[in-house]
């Protein structure tokens, strides 16, 4: 099968191992990868600031670049959430018809990782070995917008020598939330202090998520206290081959 | 103007006492409704009834409140229309005076917590006394509601038997155990129910076709106060009208297992005008807008209009269960409150609410009449930006140098590369930082090459230096501006081309 993989512009720049991670599984599960080198950044930041007219012309752009791709996978639920649940509010804000039916039928073709693989690849064991203590963080968009379920967690359970264990309260939000982890630092730190002591109570070496974003806020908290608890995508670990 | 929620939300989250309070009552409510929702089969059929109704009575508003006046008129009551708060409390004040009347009891009411009647009442020389247990210990302590069903969820027991030690049982010595407490607050609300010659309530429900007001409450004190008194008013919001009596069959399943966590509500009172032998005399109804016609102009915004006050994404919200109630500066509070107060007040009141969310999106998912706060949230926050900020605002500058480098690849690869040395739009984003990110938290660096490098490279290998069919086929239909383009070429920028 043909995959154009829709990186987004956060794991472009600050997480490429992740996009590497995704190439890796699904050249090795023989599907062939492709990458349109014109997308940029599918506007999930403006239109969750109120800034919808910027990212409207950034699914503008989206669909130009995407448009005769088959099947499309993002290592991220909330970009592809942003994609097939978010794009059609865009267009109807802006009045905008063809849009509209545009990105309906993109929506359709669009994945998060966990879905791609279960869903249409149907697949859960990738041939991934990690023999480490994981625990998994379900981040609200991929739970709430995209409903991947225990997508993830059906993956992770097929990874040889896993120790996986269940955190508690897994379903409230670590906090990360876009800007609202700035414009409401205190909040933001609050929630993420009771994800972090979950965490913990684990005794996990790794937390798991699909999302670099929620990750990034978790790890950057994590790292400053030498809490000696790493984070790493979901891809990545489906990725391992034992390291 | 309000301070803000972010300040005010600092402020709370500070309070150790408060934190614990709202975890814990936050949680185990929590726990209870997800039990009780669990039994039923047809959860998600009821929601979508419960949000088809609620959706039907705004679409014909106009309609069921001529309706509804009909009705009540017709059973013996009087309607009194009140375009503000200021109206309504005029109306209420009017008829206690008319009847002689210098104190009320009160039902727990939400609505006129918005217009502020108890202060409007005092300074007309009425004594209003709040009867529902939370409201009376609110009221004693001079305090605000935090909560729409659990207004004093930010007390424990101890703070509560060392306020009723000090205002209603002075002289006694009370234990902290709940009956202690609600045996003193029985024996003083008693008199006033057997004294008051005028009840005031709020409404869950008005009935357009039966004129049928229903109030819902777990203490029977709401029973006491539109039953006792010779005089009842009742100040209810235009947006809680039902069309048809039939639709209380819905409601009355979705509210108590989503507010209080019960199977069915304690106490469910329904009236219909007057009756010759039983309860009050005369009944007045006052409906009341401030600010609901302005929210049901707004498309997306007007499905706040449907909420039927339950409470579920209070509970249920990660920010509110730890911020609590009064970081929202408002009698609205949570998720519901953050999409109805700018609304209802305007926008530039309150401008900081719709961000009062990470977008988790629990509220929504636990929202018995499927208000999609959310979406309601992200579309006031582009009103704000439109309508109230301005286009020199430092973030909105940031954020248009933002969508101009995504508008090009070019443009993006550019600022992916002055990313990497700390600079340019990227390095702008409102999470950099000199936002505040690092206060708290490390932030990752910039990794050398970027992942479209990397596939550059590998497909470069593969293909003997040759560019990639994709490639090609992807720069040949981009379609840039190319004025544009030469524009940003000319500015300094290297061409891509010398990434390698």
């Amino acid at each position: 099968m043909r995959i154009a993989l829709f990186i987004t512009c956060f794991n472009d720049t600050l997480f490429p191992g992740t996009g590497r991670a995704v190439v890796e599984v699904l050249e090795r599960l023989g599907h062939e990868v492709d990458f349109p080198v014109e997308q940029t950044c599918c506007g999930q930041m403006h239109g969750n600031s109120g800034y919808q007219p910027e990212a409207t012309e950034l699914a503008r752009r989206f669909v130009r670049v995407f448009g005769d791709a088959e099947r499309i996978v993002s290592p991220s639920g909330s970009c592809a959430a942003m994609v097939r649940e978010q794009y059609p509010s865009l267009a109807r804000l802006a009045g905008d018809e063809q849009l509209g039916r545009d990105v309906a039928a993109l929506g359709e073709r669009t994945f998060e990782f966990s879905e791609l693989l279960t869903d249409e690849l149907g697949v859960e064991d990738v041939g991934a070995v990690f023999p480490h203590r994981v625990t998994y963080h379900p981040t609200c968009h991929s739970l709430r917008l995209l409903n991947v379920g225990d997508k993830p967690l059906r993956l992770l359970r097929a990874v040889r020598d896993i120790d996986l264990v269940e955190l508690p309260e897994a379903q409230e939000c670590c906090g990360f939330g876009g800007t609202f982890a700035v414009k409401n630092a205190d909040t933001s730190m609050a929630m993420l202090g009771d994800k972090l002591r979950h965490v913990r109570e684990t005794l996990a070496e790794v937390v798991v998520a699909g999302d670099n974003s929620c990750l990034m806020h978790m790890g950057g908290a994590l790292r400053r206290e030498r809490a000696g608890v790493r984070t790493m995508h979901l891809a990545e670990v489906l990725a391992s081959r034992g390291a | 103007m309000t301070v803000g929620f972010p300040t005010r939300a600092r402020e709370e989250l500070a309070n150790a006492q408060l934190r614990r309070n709202m975890g814990k009552a936050t949680a185990t409510i929590r726990a209870k409704r997800a039990r009780v929702v669990a039994e039923l089969d047809d959860w998600e059929a009821l929601r979508s009834a419960g949000a088809g109704i609620k959706a039907r009575a705004l679409a014909t508003l106009p309609e069921q409140l001529e309706r509804l006046e009909a009705s009540v008129t017709a059973a013996g009551g009087v309607v009194h229309w009140a375009r503000d708060a200021a109206e309504a409390n005029a109306h209420v004040a009017r008829i206690a005076h008319e009847h002689g009347v210098d104190e009320v009891v009160k039902v727990k009411s939400i609505a006129t917590e918005e217009t502020q009647l108890n202060e409007a009442l005092a300074a007309e020389g009425i004594t209003a006394h709040e009867t529902d247990l939370a409201e009376l210990i609110v009221q004693l302590s001079n305090d605000a509601p935090s909560h729409i069903l659990v207004p004093a969820i930010h007390r424990n027991r101890e703070e509560i038997r060392a306020l009723f030690e000090r205002t209603i049982a002075q002289g006694q010595q009370l234990t902290s155990d709940p009956p202690a407490l609600t045996e003193a607050a029985r024996r003083f609300l008693r008199e006033r129910f057997l004294r008051a010659r005028m009840g005031v309530s709020g409404a869950n429900f008005g009935v357009a076709e039966t004129g049928t007001i229903c109030v819902v409450e777990s203490e029977g004190n709401g029973r006491m106060c539109t039953t006792l008194p010779e005089v009842l008013v009742t100040v209810m919001g235009i947006e809680k009208v039902l069309p048809e009596h039939r639709d209380l069959e819905v409601m009355l399943q979705l509210l108590p297992r989503s507010s209080t966590a019960e199977r069915m509500n304690p106490y469910t009172s329904l009236w219909t005008g007057v009756s010759a032998d039983d309860g009050p005399r005369e009944f007045h109804l006052v409906l009341l807008d401030n600010g609901r016609t302005d929210v049901l102009a707004d498309e997306v915004g007007r499905q706040a209009l449907r909420c039927i006050r339950c409470s579920a994404c209070l509970n249920s919200c990660p920010v509110y269960s730890r911020t609590g109630g009064h970081a929202y500066e408002s009698v609205y509070p949570g998720p519901i409150g953050a999409i109805l107060t700018p609304q209802l007040r305007g926008l530039d009141e309150a401008p900081t609410l719709p961000w009062a969310s990470s977008l988790c999106g629990a509220c929504y998912e636990v929202c018995p009449v499927k208000i999609d706060i959310p979406s309601v949230l992200i579309h006031l926050r582009g009103r704000v930006t439109r309508e109230v900020k301005s286009s020199r605002d430092p973030e909105a500058v940031s954020m248009a140098i933002v969508a101009r480098a995504f508008a090009t690849r070019r443009r993006y690869e550019t600022a992916q590369r002055l990313a990497r040395l700390g600079r340019g739009p990227i390095a702008r984003l409102p999470l950099g930082p000199l936002a505040g990110w690092t206060a708290t938290r490390d932030l990752p660096e910039v990794p050398a090459e970027s992942f479209r490098q990397w596939w550059r490279r590998r497909g470069e290998a593969a293909a003997g230096g040759e560019r990639s069919e994709t490639e090609r086929g992807e720069a040949a239909a981009g379609g840039e501006p190319s004025g544009t383009e030469r524009g940003e070429a000319a500015a300094g920028d290297e061409p891509s081309g010398t990434e390698r």
